[in-house]
């Protein structure tokens, strides 16, 4: 696709926008420019508090009744959304304008027929009756390749999967066919195999509708697929814009190089490379800053960029940053270079956790789940297992059972040889020594106690550190080792940032110096800069004190670093298991390849992505024979279906549950190309 | 939804025995002996044994709720030793008098909150969502006794537009207003604070939810986008308040009642705890939980009805 066409869709034009808290305006975007030409995708991306979502919903001119715009045009061909009447704002709603959030649970009425929700928009816009209406929005259901849409159009929001619920979003958003598509965060929260999907849907829809998008996302991965350029804010500024290709290689503004090293590349590992972080925190809303808005952090900065604030800077014709020293931003040299990475403590052979053919069922009969179907876990000290899977695949209630929160139905778990099956009857000295880390700071901190008495307590109970000057000089220790400063213990979780909350929570955990403990998620909710750090931290504490880790997440570039071994799981069971290494590459099982090739990358370069058939089964009701037999790209026949597959042993200790023979797996998977091997490393 | 029912009525019988237990245990082990207040202090203590004896009270507290729960059931609810009248009859006449009253209440007042409560949240914030809210808090705080006097004394003893006492009305709609319009005013109160407030925050916050943004953004005029897409949603909550209130309407009605000399069932218990009547007392009472578990049930079945996750999940 071309450059800006001619006449943009879209212009914005020095959009201002501020809040107002307690009577003081607040300034969330400042003077931010940029034009989305016809059928053209730009991407906007920046973390959290950057004045994103802002900006995508002053497009749609929905902002919140605190919000004042201070300044700035948002023309939508020859006229300026933000002083539109409100009945013209009507009409472009919906019909010429259309948008897809985050969160398609809690975006549809949860009262309405999801059929009925979208027929609304060709009632209203369209003029159609009801039944045409209705008809219609079957029509476009099957256009965003809903199988049987005319039954999913009866069914309410909660009946469907998330990825459907988003199927939905985009059927009723582009119903109309409109000029500008608003996308905020589509695939957040989405599982990494449905956000694929949904980013394939978008690509698709992008070919057949030729609508102009805005794609609004803190992903840099996902905006460099989706989208032709890209525009990176910072602290309300606009402060690099781009093609994307370009933008992601050879980024100009220091704050785009350092977002783009904070990310775990595929390829990374905790033993070799120490992840880049961003020194210092985004400068507080509504902060006077008198040069540029990056000045505190940057390594580049000299004192004209304190005093006096840079304009956006061209680079070349279709790229610029806002950044004095913009010829400079190449040669500036990582940040973790020149630290060493903490020796690892020494894996050794002794297991410290060990679960045996362990089941977890809710519910009874016949209606009974399985959420953890018979699975065998094995942890050495000092060893990190990376618990990998999508919603539903039971990892969430395997770590549950292990840290003791529920009970598992079937089973034994053993821990440093202690029997620890039934959780409420561990004994002290069991939960001292496994500890959890939750993936929500928020919730897991009590908000009315400080930072001080929250680690106190830890303390006292864990450790069973009583007296005061021992627990004083215990408390120093222990926040020193997460990085928290003394003046942190003194106020309330709330006044901290979501990085500062999660090393209270992980200092917590370690307070009773734990022999394992277990991570969830533990940076989903966090930026990518502060995730960098987070990693950074946990790697060091594992590796000082001898900790094992199971450490669940989501994203594969994270347990790939982390993780000496990794288990990925499948509907309640495990189906491959190996050192990361050899679960990354060639031979591995069906799923694990799929998985792999659903990350977004920074790779420009596209790649066969493989695709799964079908939603996730229910866990209530698995398929036969192989789980995985209704979606396996590698399906084999009436074997998968009838028969369990084995283990097959691959090289280098990896297990994988698949009829395919290794030797074989591996020639299918190395001819097709191969999404694991192909470890992007654009930024160098 | 047959099987969320059946759930719901379930629970609601088990629920039904608890109470019906509670009741009598309550009310037999409340100081004073039966025979003794029937009889008089004058009576002989073998006189006393004798009745006690006749009544059943001597017998062990289970042994007597099994035998008095079986005739409860086969409709056969004794005589009042204090008044001599049959019980059943009078206490379902009463009953029937308290619900006129309290449907009478119910049937003007939860309208008006439900508005005024909406309004309320669609101006939120405003001088409307202010006055309403404030006058709401205002009106919970009024005992009833305070509300229902001074509705007495201007209404009726000095402006002469209604009786004093009211009696239970024939079916002339000036009559229903005329006996029912004072007495309902203190009740009235008390549920325009409740109900309006629970359907103002339902309100509000669906008006804040994510669906109501993309209805907005959908292009739809304000008018659809709350009729059709935050009412829905915002009067769940109101509706299981109603219920509640119902019950509180039926047996908290002792206040009004004696106020205005109305012949109810709050009236009728009261009597009848303060005269010892066990036979009047316990059945009137487990009438009033009846009727607020049947409340209950019928707001359970009506959320069903308009929340597709409650009615789909079961």
């Amino acid at each position: 696709m071309s450059a800006v066409a001619e006449q943009a869709a879209v212009r914005i034009q020095g959009l201002t926008v501020s809040y107002r808290r307690r009577r003081k305006l607040l300034r969330v975007l400042n003077d931010v420019s940029f034009e989305i030409g016809h059928g053209e995708a730009y991407g906007l991306v920046g973390e959290s508090g950057c004045g994103k979502t802002t900006a995508a919903m002053a497009l749609m001119r929905y902002l919140p009744d605190n919000a004042v715009v201070d300044g700035g045009r948002i023309m939508f061909g020859d006229e300026d959304v933000l002083t539109a009447s409100d009945s013209t704002l009507r009409k472009w709603r919906g019909e010429r304008m259309a948008m897809v959030y985050q969160d398609p649970g809690s975006a549809l009425n949860p009262s309405i027929k999801v059929g009925e929700q979208i027929a609304e928009v060709y009632r209203f816009h369209k003029h159609l009756g009801k039944s045409d209406a209705l008809a219609a929005a079957i029509e476009m259901l099957s256009t965003v390749q809903i199988s049987a849409p005319d039954r999913v159009a009866r069914r309410y929001p909660h009946e469907l999967s998330g990825g459907q619920q988003q199927r939905v979003m985009f059927a009723m958003a582009l119903a109309t066919d409109p000029d500008l598509l608003v996308l905020d965060e589509p695939t957040t929260g989405l599982d990494a195999t449905v956000e694929a999907e949904v980013l394939d849907l978008v690509e698709q829809l992008r070919a057949q509708f030729n609508t102009s998008i805005l794609f609004v996302s803190h992903n840099l991965g996902i905006v460099a697929r989706v989208c032709e350029r890209v525009g990176v804010l910072y602290a309300g500024r606009l402060i690099e814009q781009g093609p994307a290709q370009e933008l992601f290689q050879s980024p100009r503004h220091p704050y785009t190089l350092a977002l783009l090293r904070c990310m775990p590349r595929l390829g990374m590992r905790k033993d070799t490379d120490r992840l880049d972080s961003i020194a210092g925190s985004l400068p507080p809303l509504g902060a006077e800053i008198a040069g540029c808005v990056y000045a505190d952090r940057c390594p580049i900065a000299r004192d004209r960029c304190r005093n006096e604030p840079p304009q956006i800077e061209p680079v070349n014709e279709r790229h610029g940053a806002r950044c004095f020293y913009h010829e400079q931003v190449p040669g500036i040299p990582p940040q973790a270079q020149g630290i060493e990475q903490v020796p690892a403590a020494a894996v050794e052979q002794e297991a410290l956790l060990e679960v045996e053919q362990l089941v977890k069922a809710y519910g009874s009969g016949t209606n009974a789940l399985l959420a953890v179907a018979g699975v065998d876990v094995h942890v050495a000290r000092g060893e990190v297992l990376g618990l990998v899977g999508e919603s539903g695949s039971g990892k969430t209630s395997l770590a549950k059972c292990i840290v003791g929160l529920i009970d598992p139905t079937e089973g034994t778990i053993e821990f440093e040889h202690m029997n620890v099956t039934k959780g409420r009857s561990r004994g002290r000295e069991a939960r001292r020594r496994l500890q959890m880390v939750f993936q929500n700071p928020d919730n897991a901190l009590n908000p009315s106690h400080t930072v001080g008495s929250i680690l106190r307590r830890s303390l006292q109970l864990l450790a069973g550190v009583r007296s005061k000057r021992q627990q004083d000089a215990e408390l120093e220790a222990l926040t020193r080792s997460v990085r928290l400063e003394p003046r942190h213990l003194d106020v309330r979780p709330s006044s901290l940032s979501g990085g500062l909350k999660q090393r209270v929570a992980i200092a917590r955990s370690f307070a009773g110096k734990p022999s394992m403990v277990l991570c969830d998620e533990p940076t989903s909710a966090l930026d990518v800069s502060v995730q960098a750090a987070i990693l950074n931290l946990l790697v060091d504490l594992q590796r000082r004190e001898g900790v094992s880790y199971v450490f669940i997440s989501h994203d594969l570039a994270v347990v790939r670093y982390v993780a000496d071994r990794i288990a990925v799981m499948y509907l309640g069971q495990i189906v491959d298991v190996g050192p990361s290494e050899a679960v990354f590459s060639a031979p591995h099982h069906p799923y694990t390849e799929a998985l792999l090739s659903a990350i977004p990358t920074l790779d420009i370069e596209a790649k066969a992505r493989i695709k799964l058939r079908g939603t996730l089964p229910s866990p209530s009701d698995p398929p036969s024979g192989c789980r995985f037999h209704t979606r396996c790209p590698r399906y084999l026949g009436d074997i998968c279906k009838t028969e369990e597959p084995p283990w097959q042993e691959s090289t280098g200790g990896q297990t994988y549950r698949c009829h395919i023979a290794p030797v074989e797996l591996q020639r299918l998977q190395t001819q097709d190309a191969d999404a694991a091997d192909a470890a992007g490393d654009p930024v160098g | 939804m047959g099987r969320y029912i059946l759930k719901r009525l379930g629970l609601s019988l088990i629920t039904l025995v608890i109470v019906s237990f509670t009741v009598f245990a309550a009310a037999e082990v409340l100081p004073g002996d039966v025979a003794r207040t029937v009889l008089g202090p004058y009576a002989s203590q073998q006189q006393v044994d004798q009745l006690n004896h006749k009544l059943g009270t001597d017998q062990p507290l289970v042994k007597r709720y099994l035998t008095w729960a079986g005739d409860f059931v086969k409709g056969d609810w004794g005589t009042s030793p204090i008044l001599n009248v049959p019980v059943r009859p009078l206490v379902l006449d009463r009953l029937k008098n308290s619900l006129i009253l309290a449907g009478f209440a119910l049937l003007l007042i939860v309208p008006i909150s439900v508005l005024l409560g909406v309004l309320a949240a669609l101006n939120y914030g405003g001088a409307a969502d202010r006055i309403i809210t404030i006058t709401g808090l205002s009106f919970v705080a009024l005992p009833e006794f305070v509300v229902g006097t001074f509705v007495i004394v201007v209404f009726a003893v000095q402006l002469g537009w209604f009786p004093t006492s009211s009696s239970v009305p024939d079916a002339n709609p000036v009559d229903i207003f005329k006996q029912l319009l004072l007495p309902s005013i203190p009740l009235m109160f008390v549920l325009f604070g409740y109900i309006s407030r629970m359907a103002r925050v339902g309100t509000v916050e669906s008006l804040r939810s994510n669906y109501t943004r993309t209805a907005v953004l959908k292009g739809l005029p304000r008018r659809q986008v709350v009729g059709r897409h935050v009412l829905r949603n915002s009067l769940l909550p109101t509706i299981t308040v109603v219920s509640v209130q119902v019950g509180y309407l039926v047996g908290g009605l002792v206040v009004v009642e004696t106020l205005f000399s109305y012949p109810g069932i709050g009236q009728l218990i009261l009597n009848a705890a303060v005269s010892h009547d066990l036979p009047v007392l316990e059945p009137a009472v487990l009438m009033i939980a009846i009727i607020y578990l049947v409340a209950n049930f019928v707001a359970d079945v009506l959320v069903a009805v308009l929340n597709p996750r409650v009615r789909l999940a079961t």
